[in-house]
């Protein structure tokens, strides 16, 4: 009785703070003592603050379910200048505790995970020391990331925003000593800082746009505002949506700025699964759903946020085919599926966004986690065979890889979940939430619609391509015939986001819309889509033509050691493309980042070396000075100076030459002297 | 017996243009000397002519005093100059002026 009153007199809200102090705390107990009491202590630490920080967003759920109206917690004033005044606040709504219950709930899985994953894997890499750090990285980011999704300013989302990109640049470059050249990691880290850094850019000038036509930054008062004052000010609000669009492009990897989140890939697998594939990479989305009023006035840059979205998901599905490596495969999946709730938020679905987003969060997570489990799988293998040789040997690569299902039960199952949920097939998770963007895209924009398609025919077709090449047919290397399943603390969490991934459908299913109605309290213009059924259908039909294209290619005819991939043959140079990324790296190297470093060297070398400071420095200002100083010294100084010094002793010298002469010596002439004095006084005295 | 005092200004002026000649013409130290007395005398000439001439009745002695006074200078001026022209003497074996000249510039 008691808690029903608490839930129903909002009571629940008081804790929201703790959302954020919870994982703080956590990060603050391990780098005091995560190092001295050993990483079963650091993992619990770890896991048990985010998932208390969980128990607070199940709260939060429970007092959102009297008041779906939701509160705005202030905790401090923050910044206040003037009239700008920019509070410290928690904004507890449908749409926020949607997304901190999905990311507290799969962040505290994919910690548990990494207890098991980062004890392998700190021994693999040689540094057991570095357990508690990642434990540290992984708290400060959930930190960052409640505070982007519990913001109540677009400044506090900043905040957050950052956060995790620091998070994400410290957690690839987690092995910084690592990869390619020993630099690799950190090369990788450093790529998807400067890339996120382009679109944080576009976020700030968002940021100033906004204030400067609103005067505020706060959540409330700027939508209050565009409902206000909208229609009149559609340019501005164009142009701040189209930067805010920027800044979605670059944390949630969408073209063009989508290059980073491969090479991601870089870090530890759960910092894949976490920041690289659920959370961080969906912020961009969670913002433009949160600014939906303003996209709902610039229809314009809505209608090209649906199109950068579809592009990127066929684009990047496209690569995702022609990838062997098995995480490059999942990143590529994820900038696809990313497209796909970047066009779902676009045509103005915002509840096909997030229910994609969180569906999304589950399934991907768990391809992730499985994907670890299978890489460290086949390194026990690699471990079990190795004599010594030290052969450099890629865990990675699918195609080292087949014939798992039999040696890793309990990881192909769950990973078979995973990709038909990825796949679009009913009735798993990916499914209804798929099918509910192809909905809404086969309603508001047929060009889109049928880019997201493809996109998800592509989809199925490489996701099964994976599943074929990993778990079925033979060993092709002897790590994989060697390899072992992981330890129940990396299985059980795959267990249960398997779980999630088959019954996360049931979020919004057709007919009943529960998130709909849900999310109907903070995001108007919200629209229960029909179930289409020939849409549908269709999706299914293609998932399933492709699945079985796949397993033409991949599963009838056993693929051996060696052999190369069979698309191959079919596609020629369009699957050297696919192979390469259709040299977007390359691209831009060649654009963008040759010319830059062109136009630095020539800045550096040219303008600041060479013109700057050896012309202008040394010889215009060096030598100006010299002469300059040489002038004063032998003309000004010796000429004029001296000059007048010597001239006016010459010219006393001379006066008293001349003036001599007057001194005779003699007396009577001074007494004439004296005489003629006299008189010359006296006749003026008696005559002046 | 009442002399106009245009006649004793007259000569008092005659006595000092003497003296002034004196002065500049000669080159002995003791005459140069003898004409400056003169001029000093002349002058004191004029002071008498003059209070006799200008002066009410009862301020009739001030020019009187003041020719005392200036005999009184020229006698130590007498006393003085005398001095120097034995000094001079003394070393130069002579008294003419023209002989001491160091001072020429």
């Amino acid at each position: 009785m008691v808690l029903l009153e608490v839930v129903q007199g909002g009571g629940f809200f008081a804790y929201a703070p703790l959302i954020i102090a919870l994982p703080i705390l956590g990060l603050i107990t391990n780098i005091i003592f995560g190092r001295r009491l050993g990483e079963r202590f650091a993992g619990i630490v770890a896991s048990g603050a985010v998932a208390l920080a969980f128990v607070i967003a199940i709260l939060q759920f429970l007092a959102l379910q009297a008041h779906p109206e939701g509160v705005t917690i202030p905790i401090a004033e923050w910044i206040s200048v003037g009239s700008l005044s920019i509070p410290w606040a928690i904004k507890v709504d449908t749409l926020s505790t949607t997304m901190m219950l999905m990311v507290t709930g799969v962040s505290t899985l994919i910690h548990i995970y990494a207890i098991g994953y980062m004890h392998e894997d700190v021994r693999f890499q040689g540094d057991p020391g570095r357990y508690a750090r990642f434990f540290i990285f992984f708290n400060l980011f959930v930190a960052a990331m409640m505070v982007l999704v519990s913001a109540d300013n677009y400044l506090m989302m900043f905040v957050g925003w950052e956060g995790v990109g620091l998070c994400s640049y410290l957690l690839i470059g987690f092995w910084y000593e690592k990869g390619e050249d020993g630099i690799g990691n950190a090369v990788a880290g450093k790529k998807a800082f400067v890339t996120n850094r382009i679109g944080d850019f576009g976020f700030l000038i968002a940021m100033f746009l906004i204030f400067g036509a609103v005067g505020s930054l706060q959540f409330d008062q700027v939508f209050h505002w565009v409902h206000e004052h909208g229609l009149a000010n559609v340019g501005v609000i164009s142009v701040a949506t189209l930067f805010l669009l920027l800044g979605a492009t670059g944390k949630s990897a969408q073209l063009p700025l989508f290059v980073w989140l491969p090479d991601a890939m870089a870090g530890p697998t759960p910092v894949s699964a976490l920041i690289h594939a659920a959370t961080m990479v969906t912020a961009g989305i969670y913002m433009i759903a949160r600014s939906a009023p303003l996209f709902e006035v610039a229809q314009s840059t809505a209608n090209l946020v649906a199109w950068v979205g579809a592009v990127t998901a066929l684009f990047a599905a496209t690569i995702a085919v022609g990838q062997f490596d098995i995480k490059r495969v999942l990143a590529y999946s994820t900038i696809s599926q990313l497209g796909f709730m970047m066009a779902a938020v676009g045509i103005g679905a915002y509840v096909a966004g997030m229910f994609h987003l969180v569906a999304h969060a589950f399934f991907k997570a768990l391809l992730f986690l499985s994907a670890g489990s299978v890489i460290q799988g086949v390194e026990h293998g690699h471990h079990h065979i190795e004599h010594g040789d030290g052969e450099p040997f890629e865990p990675q690569d699918m195609r080292n890889m087949g014939g798992l299902r039999s040696r890793m039960k309990v990881t192909y199952w769950v990973y078979l979940i995973g990709a038909l949920a990825l796949a679009g097939l009913p009735p798993l998770a990916g499914f209804f939430s798929k099918d509910e963007i192809l909905a809404d895209a086969n309603m508001e924009n047929m060009g889109v619609y049928i880019l997201l398609a493809a996109a998800a025919f592509l989809t199925a077709f490489y996701m099964g391509r994976q599943i074929l090449m990993v778990f079925f047919g033979k060993a092709r290397s002897e790590a994989a015939a060697h390899a072992t399943e992981n330890p129940p603390v990396m299985t059980i969490p795959l267990m249960a986001l398997a779980a999630l991934a088959i019954f996360g459908g049931a979020l919004n299913l057709p007919g009943v819309h529960k998130l709909t109605d849900w999310l109907a309290h903070t995001i108007e213009h919200v629209h229960a889509t029909e179930f289409n059924v020939l849409v549908a259908g269709l999706s299914v039909l293609f998932a399933l033509i492709a699945i079985g294209f796949s397993w033409l290619l991949y599963g009838r005819k056993t693929m051996k050691e060696g052999d190369p991939d069979p698309l191959r043959k079919i596609l020629g140079p369009i699957f050297v493309g696919m192979e390469n990324k259709w040299w977007v790296d390359e691209l831009y190297d060649f654009l963008i980042i040759r010319p830059y470093v062109a136009i630095s060297w020539f800045l550096a070398d040219v303008v600041d070396w060479r013109f700057w400071h050896d012309w202008f420095h040394d010889s215009v200002l060096g030598s100006a000075y010299r002469n300059g100083s040489r002038w004063l010294a032998w003309v000004f100084d010796l000429r004029v100076i001296d000059g007048i010094g010597n001239g006016l002793g010459n010219i006393t010298s001379w006066g008293s030459q001349r003036l001599r002469v007057l001194q005779t010596g003699y007396v009577r002439n001074y007494a004439l002297a004296v005489l003629v004095g006299g008189v010359l006084v006296l006749s003026y005295f008696i005559f002046g | 017996m009442n002399i106009p005092p245009a006649y004793v200004l007259t000569l008092s002026g005659i006595l000092f243009a003497l003296g002034v000649i004196g002065v500049l013409i000669r080159r002995n130290a003791i005459v140069i000397f003898m004409s400056i007395e003169l001029m000093l005398n002349s002058a004191n000439l004029a002071l008498i002519a003059f209070a006799r001439t200008f002066a009410p009745a009862q301020e009739a002695l001030r020019g009187h005093v003041f020719v005392f006074f200036v005999i009184a200078v020229a006698a130590s001026e007498v006393a003085v100059g005398l001095a120097l022209i034995v000094a001079i003497f003394r070393s130069k074996e002579s008294i003419d002026v023209d002989e001491v000249s160091s001072l020429r510039g």
